[in-house]
């Protein structure tokens, strides 16, 4: 029983993982750069999230719905302050930039709400479930967080495969300049797409923190970078990798953590990124670009 | 007027000059060839009409605007459709989605699905093909669905680079032919091509680029009897 129970915790995380990678993928496929930025993001929406709820007394629901609309704001502004002056620099400049606004947000926070840790008031109000006589207990977080991942899963790639936008998105993301030649606005799509991540990391961070409930200014780095090795897991760009890819980390961390140490959780998660990017680096669903003449 | 004037355009990669003060126009109706050898600047001139590249001088005319002013996501809905060296297909959509997305900026959904009709007609292996994805079409299929995505947009003047790149000789005959016939259905076709027989053979007029400058131009069915220009790209 305590196997299955580690098994539903991992896919649990894993789907918080998948949800954080979904922003990375699709802001690496369409404006080819990392955005180091986004573990800040879910942090800042934790934040939003517990003042709302904890100092002035709102509603969940509400309380999510109003980080989901700033996190998506705040994406957007980035994009547009820090990001789009730099389309034609390099991408180590674009680096060494999303490194910088990741800093500035973790600051930002820190000047406003203090060092000390905030215990985060879970948005789920509901009963656990229990099994099996009483044996196996699934905590109402993971009832919600599952569904949640699989209706986000679903949702975007309907939206990507039968809307235009998201066919525009498909396009920018292989082939720039030949999406201008149809007349895609490019910087449009752009913004778009870092207003899509970004609500998924406001998402994220109501899961993540009703789960794992302190709250400090780099509570989003950790959680952001292992997003980051899952998309590169799954293949970088490629949405269902980074819905595999979290998953799949999701359960190694978790049961690395019961079987094997839990000290090592962490490490055995990039002692994984390094095998995969020497074994396989364009990841499991990654593409091997090929062209014909 | 010209359809299309091309005024004293420079462009620079770097500090490196590629077009130098180039300037030719192309008339509602006609077929312009463009022939030049590789380098040469052709595909530089088209990607500066529909935006993708800036000029440094000159002035590019469509209609009475300059296109330099406008961003090139919008020249598209203005009637100049580009089909791109190297056809440029989105290999990760379906062929049916590649023609969708040469319609982009349009809204009535009608008239799309008229134009849709009217590109199987005249490809109808795209259509066979419709649910495929591009990238696992072949070169000559890959030429016709870029075609045919240009041709969604419903364009006044299309231009087209290198169509007969790597293709078969029995496959260069048939993208010729096309562009005869996109040509007679009204289009106005400006055709960069390093095949200079077949381009001049189907063209009007014609004009002749090497390192970055128009050397000669004129009638094409004259350029082919040029001796220079039978020696330097006719291969005689």
């Amino acid at each position: 029983m305590s196997f299955i129970s580690y098994l539903i915790k991992g896919i649990s995380l894993g789907s918080v993982y998948s949800i954080i990678a979904l922003g990375y993928t699709m802001v690496y496929g369409i404006a080819k750069m990392l955005n180091f930025a986004h573990g800040d993001v879910i942090m800042i929406g934790g934040y939003v999230i517990f003042t709302m709820m904890s100092t002035m007394g709102i509603n969940p629901l509400i309380a999510v719905l109003a980080s989901i609309i700033f996190c998506t704001i705040l994406g957007m502004t980035i994009e547009r302050i820090a990001y789009k002056p730099l389309r034609k620099a390099s991408s180590l400049a674009v680096l060494i930039t999303a490194i910088g606004v990741s800093y500035l947000l973790q600051n930002i926070a820190l000047l406003i709400f203090g060092a000390d840790t905030k215990s985060f008031t879970s948005v789920v109000t509901l009963p656990a479930l229990k099994l099996a006589g009483g044996r196996l207990t699934i905590s109402s977080e993971t009832l919600i967080t599952i569904p949640a991942c699989i209706m986000i899963m679903i949702a975007l790639t309907i939206f990507i495969k039968k809307s235009k936008t998201g066919r525009g998105m498909l396009a920018v993301s292989e082939d720039k300049d030949a999406a201008v030649l149809m007349g895609v606005n490019v910087n449009k799509t752009i913004a778009i797409t870092f207003a899509i991540g970004s609500a998924l990391a406001a998402v994220a961070s109501a899961l993540m923190f009703s789960a794992y409930p302190s709250l400090t200014s780099t509570s989003g780095s950790m959680p952001g970078i292992k997003a980051f090795v899952a998309a590169v897991f799954g293949g970088i760009g490629s949405i269902p990798g980074a819905m595999i890819g979290g998953i799949l980390l999701g359960v190694i961390e978790i049961l690395g953590r019961a079987y094997i140490s839990s000290q090592l959780a962490d490490a055995i998660v990039f002692i994984i990124l390094i095998i995969v990017l020497i074994v396989k680096p364009t990841g499991i669903l990654g593409k091997k670009l090929k062209e014909k003449v | 007027m010209a359809m299309l004037e091309i005024k004293n355009l420079q462009v620079y990669y770097g500090v490196i000059q590629a077009i130098k003060d180039v300037s030719f126009e192309v008339n509602e109706g006609e077929v312009i060839a463009l022939i030049g050898a590789n380098g040469a600047g052709k595909t530089t001139i088209l990607q500066t009409i529909t935006g993708l590249i800036t000029a440094k001088n000159g002035a590019v005319m469509y209609e009475g605007t300059d296109l330099q002013k406008i961003p090139a996501h919008k020249i598209v809905s203005l009637g100049i459709a580009h089909v791109p060296e190297g056809r440029r297909v989105f290999s990760q959509l379906t062929v049916y989605d590649n023609l969708l997305m040469g319609a982009y900026t349009r809204k009535d959904q009608t008239e799309i699905a008229a134009s849709l009709e009217n590109i199987y007609k005249r490809f109808p292996r795209l259509q066979e093909r419709k649910g495929q994805l591009a990238g696992t079409l072949s070169g000559g299929e890959q030429q016709m669905l870029a075609m045919g995505r240009a041709l969604m947009s419903h364009p006044k003047i299309i231009l087209m680079d290198e169509p007969s790149m790597g293709l078969s000789p029995i496959l260069v005959e048939e993208i010729f032919n096309i562009i005869k016939s996109i040509s007679k259905s009204g289009t106005t076709v400006l055709l960069v091509e390093q095949n200079a027989k077949k381009a001049l053979a189907i063209a009007d007029r014609a004009y002749v680029l090497e390192t970055g400058k128009i050397v000669l131009d004129g009638d094409a069915k004259k350029l082919m009897n040029d001796e220079s220009v039978k020696k330097a790209y006719l291969g005689e």
